[in-house]
């Protein structure tokens, strides 16, 4: 366990408005993983749980193992920060979930100050057989927009595995996110795939879920859920392929504009190599739904008020 | 309370709505009846002040302040509030959300959500948690709107067609929401086919052809819209002499 005092006191605090409890992050049981920039600050394991952390010049890397049949209780935390104006934190991991085990992780990204920083994370998850694997990633970014987000993954979900991600990144501006995630799913296995996003100002969003459902009866969905304001410009692809018998595969896909200069589009591809499978999709682009906005203005809310309770739920 | 003075819309060239006029009075149920397609949801989107439903002549008269030209919140918070018969659906909003909305602008004081709830049948318990979205049947979002609705404490709510959809076993529900509204000072506008339900109101309009027919006693008004309008073959081109007349 690797523990840096004052320093891990300022990143935890920087994680707040990304949703993390300060407190959890310097609690003496922590389980999980933080790094400042390229500082391994705190790194803990717990039975059944490993984590080996290892500081590289430009971020660091993680080995995340979970052993077969553990279930563990409580979510892992993994926070990563870079809280100066600029840098570069490039985060490398493998996570390796055993077969029949349970864990879910809790992972607060913060840049609260940022003007240039890149933020690269690469990831290699395998989700072994009936095991379970819960990923929920907030982000902040602060509020002049200079972050470059490229979260790029590869998931494996092993025979009656699940794997269910959620990437969220709501408050302050997102700056530029490129976010890339490709699943391929073994028989029986599920995995859902959800990515949320409110642009504003120059903010340039890419969205892109692949789901290979390569066992029979595998089931995805690539769910996303943009709101684009100002001068933001979004693209969401999202792409399942059904490689195998009665594989069933879905991509959900709404972006609301909410500002006369954002643009929006939405690209879904289904394939489908066996005539059992079968993929729908379905997408929404462009103004708020006027049903909506009526009805909360007939209980007396301001147009304002009513699209701001829109996009918060929508985006929740 | 609410008065309507030749109320005329028109929509792609053809009349909706035409010389509507109409009184609902305080705390008065008031019963709309009217065959598909003779302007009873049009006519409570023109109270409401919708876009897209601007009439293109009348005036629309609440406690004596004109509002024709108000928009939709201005009106919602004057005290009039709209049940739509097929509600809107919030991805990520709780039930619990929903009705706190609605009580906003009222005092956020009695009654609770959970009340609202249980005045419609639904259990509070299972319901306050639940995302108003496409989860819930249609039965089950048409009362969490009645729920929302009785939470706003309105002075007038418009409720289209609140019977739609819904269980018969749960009729009595809906009844006794439009009950409690008006014991509560609120006068209904209801919209319905239902003619048990139209039974609670103190008075009833018959529409037909976009206008108003005849207005009095309910049952009167119901044995004149089966008689006279249920076959009625004017849909939006009225001959209102001929109908009255027969």
């Amino acid at each position: 366990m690797v523990d840096s005092g004052p320093e891990l006191v300022e990143l935890s605090q920087a994680m707040q408005p990304a949703g993390a409890d300060p407190a959890a992050l310097l609690h003496a049981r922590f389980a999980g993983l933080a790094v400042s920039h390229n500082r391994i600050l705190r790194s803990r394991g717990a039975d059944g749980l490993r984590i080996e952390g290892e500081e590289t010049p430009t971020g660091a890397k993680a080995r995340i193992t979970v052993a077969p049949g553990v279930q563990l209780p409580g979510p892992i935390h993994l926070c990563f920060g870079v809280l100066p104006k600029e840098g570069v934190q490039e985060i490398l991991s493998e996570f390796d979930i055993g077969d029949g085990a349970r864990v879910s992780f809790l992972a607060h990204c913060s840049f609260p100050n940022a003007e240039r920083v890149r933020h690269l994370m690469q990831a290699r998850i395998r989700v072994g057989k009936g095991a379970q694997m819960e990923y929920a990633e907030t982000h902040y970014h602060g509020p002049q927009g200079g972050v470059e987000v490229l979260p790029v993954a590869h998931i494996t979900v092993e025979e009656g595995g699940l794997y269910r991600s959620t990437f969220k990144l709501i408050e302050g501006a997102a700056g530029v996110v490129r976010l890339d995630y490709t699943a391929e799913l073994a028989e029986d296995a599920v995995c859902e795939l959800d990515a949320k996003v409110y642009g504003k100002a120059h903010d340039s969003i890419v969205v892109k879920e692949t789901i290979l459902l390569n066992g029979a009866n595998a089931r995805g969905l690539a769910k996303t859920r943009i709101v684009a304001s100002e001068r933001c410009v979004s693209e969401v692809i999202g792409e399942v392929v059904g490689n195998a018998p009665f594989a069933r595969g879905h991509v959900d896909c709404i972006e609301i504009l909410t500002g006369p200069e954002a643009r929006a589009s939405a690209v879904p591809k289904l394939q489908v190599n066996d005539q059992r499978a079968k993929l729908t999709h379905e997408a929404a682009i462009g103004s708020m739904d006027k049903k909506q906005i009526e009805t909360l203005t007939a209980r007396g809310l301001s147009e304002a008020e009513a699209v701001d309770v829109v996009v918060r739920g929508m985006l929740r | 309370m609410l008065q309507l003075h030749g109320i005329e819309l028109s929509a792609g060239g053809k009349a909706i709505l035409h010389g509507v006029n109409l009184q609902v009075r305080e705390a008065e149920i008031h019963s709309v009846l009217g065959a598909n397609g003779t302007g009873k949801s049009t006519l409570a989107a023109v109270i409401m002040g919708l876009s897209g439903y601007r009439p293109t002549a009348g005036r629309i008269l609440f406690r004596g302040e004109d509002i024709t030209d108000l928009p939709v919140w201005e009106r919602a918070r004057r005290g009039i509030t709209l049940a739509w018969q097929e509600p809107a659906r919030f991805e990520g909003l709780t039930v619990a959300e929903y009705l706190d909305l609605a009580r906003r602008h009222s005092g956020n004081g009695e009654p609770s959500p959970a009340e609202c709830l249980r005045k419609v049948g639904l259990l509070p318990e299972r319901y306050l948690r639940r995302a108003v979205d496409s989860t819930l049947s249609g039965g089950e979002r048409r009362r969490v709107e009645l729920a929302s609705v009785l939470a706003m404490k309105p002075r007038l709510a418009i409720l289209d067609e609140p019977d739609s959809g819904i269980d018969p076993l749960a009729i009595e529900n809906i009844v006794d929401v439009i009950r409690t509204l008006s014991r509560n000072g609120a006068a209904v506008l209801l919209i319905t086919h239902h003619e048990h339900v139209a039974a609670v109101a103190d008075r009833a309009s018959s529409l037909c052809g976009g206008t108003i027919l005849k207005t009095g006693d309910p049952a009167a008004i119901a044995r004149f819209y089966r008689n006279h309008c249920l076959e009625c073959l004017h849909v939006n081109e009225p001959k209102v002499e001929e109908v009255v007349g027969g």
